[in-house]
């Protein structure tokens, strides 16, 4: 294997909330063709990672690089726009339009000129063709004209995945995206993410430590904001200190 | 974003055809009234682009109205009529600019902040109109030659403002319809109903919710342009938070989220405030019409908690017998 490029990268990151320190100093490299997950209990500043990664949130120190360039001072949208996709751990969805028209809307995001008022938005062939290969690739091409707030929970949480795709990221942050699944869907989206493994670097949040385990190429544990461990899953398995923090109930 | 059904379009279209056909027949009251209620409705389309289309409720739309009203008698020069080519895109573009300089200190306040913000700055624009020189003070400023277009288009005659008046309202009708389908509309709705992930989708909503919010400014300058021409006459009351206010009541009393709503909204506002105010059907009363307006509208939005627009499906839940979902 040669070194696999890295396309995101957070250094010293740090955000307080009042007195909290959410994430205290953190950095975290993410590759083309691995996942990364991120664990830590509740509370442990996994979101406040990804908010900070994605920029929805400011770091209070810190730095984040994506594709090698400073995107710290960039917002979220021109972040997006170069390539970062994000889930969220809380479902949010457009509930009200069908599974195509989310995807279709997410689409469209990336096509030039949007103030052409006399053009119909469900007529914009390069976002319908956008839209339909992120529900291909995230399993829900048979489900495009259902709509989306009476999908199934595990549906729901695809077609989180399915928004970020639609934007064509490189860089996927997912947000626990299997909570609440059963084992069934556990077991597809665990599929689709190692299919999507391949072409993009993705940092994985997940509570559930079977499928991070059988996931992950690297595992960073996160307890009260800071990293006490970061290496390959066989090392963090046998790692002192995480079995004390974390793994220690098991 | 939201589709539009057969019966809707037919509706709409039976409407603006009556409302022509009615140039030929109205009385100089009647054309006038109507001609009052077009503009309103006017103006609450460019409310319900930004309350209904992107969920920014602004309490301050009166402001746009009156310096569009205002610049239509600003611009006009003491001695002629000015050239209406000229005169309407100042004016539109007076209440845009201020649209534009609210609009980018306000919208990135949310809820009843936004709505504090938006009427605070209207009562900046309302005091300039009213303890200034240049607004002409409580007695307000008449407009001595209305705009005309050479001899083609003179707006002196009542029939030709209602005329005009309505060629206005069909086009932003239009306007509005096709920009809700584009992809502007669908990115302002996709905003009202979940901002945060827009932006993660790469959207910058808050230049949407500018582009939007100018846009509404315009649209209401241009209303108010029209009321000055109507009138000849413009005083501070037409940037009054009480306007702001009644402008909001339509929308919300027509239904909130659709063009139609604004339409039928703004008939409804002023024919049932003409109604109160009859001596004929009230006699002494009358002069207590904002009782009479005030219980109307509040027994209208708690049957109709989706406006007037939502009637017809009212109607066949209550033939049906199925319980109202509360939202
Ligand atoms: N908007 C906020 N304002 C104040 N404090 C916050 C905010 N968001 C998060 N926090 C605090 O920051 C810390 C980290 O929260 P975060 O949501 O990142 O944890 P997490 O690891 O994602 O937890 P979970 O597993 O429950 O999702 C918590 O103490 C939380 O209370
Ligand atoms: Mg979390």
């Amino acid at each position: 294997m040669t070194t696999p490029e890295i396309l995101l990268r957070g250094s010293g990151l740090t955000r307080r909330w009042g007195g909290v320190l959410a994430v205290d100093n953190v950095s975290i490299s993410l590759r083309r063709g691995a996942v990364h997950a991120v664990i830590g209990t509740n509370g442990a500043g996994k979101s406040t990672l990804i908010n900070l990664l994605s920029g929805e949130i400011e770091p209070s120190a810190g730095r984040v690089e994506l594709n090698g360039v400073d995107v710290t001072r960039w917002r979220q949208p021109r972040r997006a726009r170069a390539g970062l996709g994000r889930s969220y751990q809380r479902t949010t969805l457009f509930p009200g339009l069908t599974v195509l028209e989310n995807c279709r809307l997410a689409a469209q995001a990336l096509q030039p000129r949007p103030w052409l008022w006399w053009q119909d938005a469900r007529r914009c062939e390069e976002s319908l063709q956008a839209a339909r290969y992120a529900l291909l690739r995230s399993g829900l091409d048979g489900q495009d004209q259902q709509i989306a707030g009476e999908l199934s929970h595990g549906q729901q949480r695809q077609l989180e995945i399915a928004l970020c795709l639609a934007t064509r990221p490189d860089v996927l942050l997912l947000d626990e995206p299997l909570a609440g699944m059963g084992a069934e869907e556990t077991r597809r989206m665990l599929d689709l993410l190692n299919e999507l493994k391949a072409d993009h670097a993705i940092l994985l949040v997940e509570h559930d430590m079977d499928a991070v385990f059988r996931i992950a190429d690297e595992i960073t544990v996160m307890v009260n904001g800071t990293v006490i461990a970061s290496d390959t899953p066989q090392a963090i398995r046998s790692h002192a200190a995480v079995r004390e923090a974390y793994l220690g109930e098991d | 974003m939201r589709a539009t059904s057969v019966p809707q379009t037919v509706f709409t279209v039976v409407v603006f055809v009556a409302l022509a056909g009615y140039a030929f027949v109205g009385g100089s009251f009647g054309l006038d009234l109507i001609t009052k209620i077009m503009i309103y409705a006017i103006f609450a389309l460019s409310l319900e682009l930004i309350a209904g289309g992107v969920g920014l409720v602004s309490f301050g739309h009166a402001a746009y109205f009156g310096i569009g009203a205002y610049a239509a008698v600003l611009l006009t020069p003491k001695d002629g009529a000015a050239s209406l080519v000229l005169l309407l895109p100042a004016a539109v573009c007076a209440a845009a600019l201020y649209a534009l300089a609210v609009g980018a200190l306000s919208l990135r306040t949310r809820g009843v902040y936004f709505i504090m913000v938006t009427l605070a700055f209207a009562q900046m624009a309302y005091y300039v109109a009213h303890d200034t020189p240049l607004g002409g003070g409580t007695d307000g400023i008449y407009l001595t030659q209305k705009p005309a277009i050479g001899e083609a288009l003179n707006l002196n005659q009542p029939v030709m403002i209602y005329g005009f008046t309505l060629v206005v309202l069909a086009a932003v009708f239009l306007f509005l319809a096709l920009l809700n389908r584009s992809r502007f509309g669908h990115a302002l709705a996709g905003i009202r109903v979940n901002e945060q992930r827009m932006r993660a989708m790469s959207y910058s909503t808050f230049g949407y919710k500018l582009a939007a919010f100018t846009l509404s400014g315009a649209i209401a300058g241009f209303a108010g342009f029209l009321f000055a021409v109507k009138d000849g006459f413009v005083n501070p009351e037409l940037m009054s938070w009480h306007l702001s206010g009644a402008v909001l009541v339509m929308v919300i009393l027509g239904g909130l989220g659709h063009l139609r709503g604004a339409l039928i909204g703004a008939f409804a506002f002023v024919l049932l405030q003409e109604f109160f105010k009859s001596e004929a059907i009230f006699g002494a009363l009358a002069k207590h019409w904002h009782l009479g307006l005030g219980l109307a509208i509040i027994v209208s939005v708690t049957l109709l908690p989706n406006g007037l627009v939502g009637l017809p499906a009212e109607i066949k839940r209550h033939l049906a017998g199925t319980p109202r979902d509360n939202t």
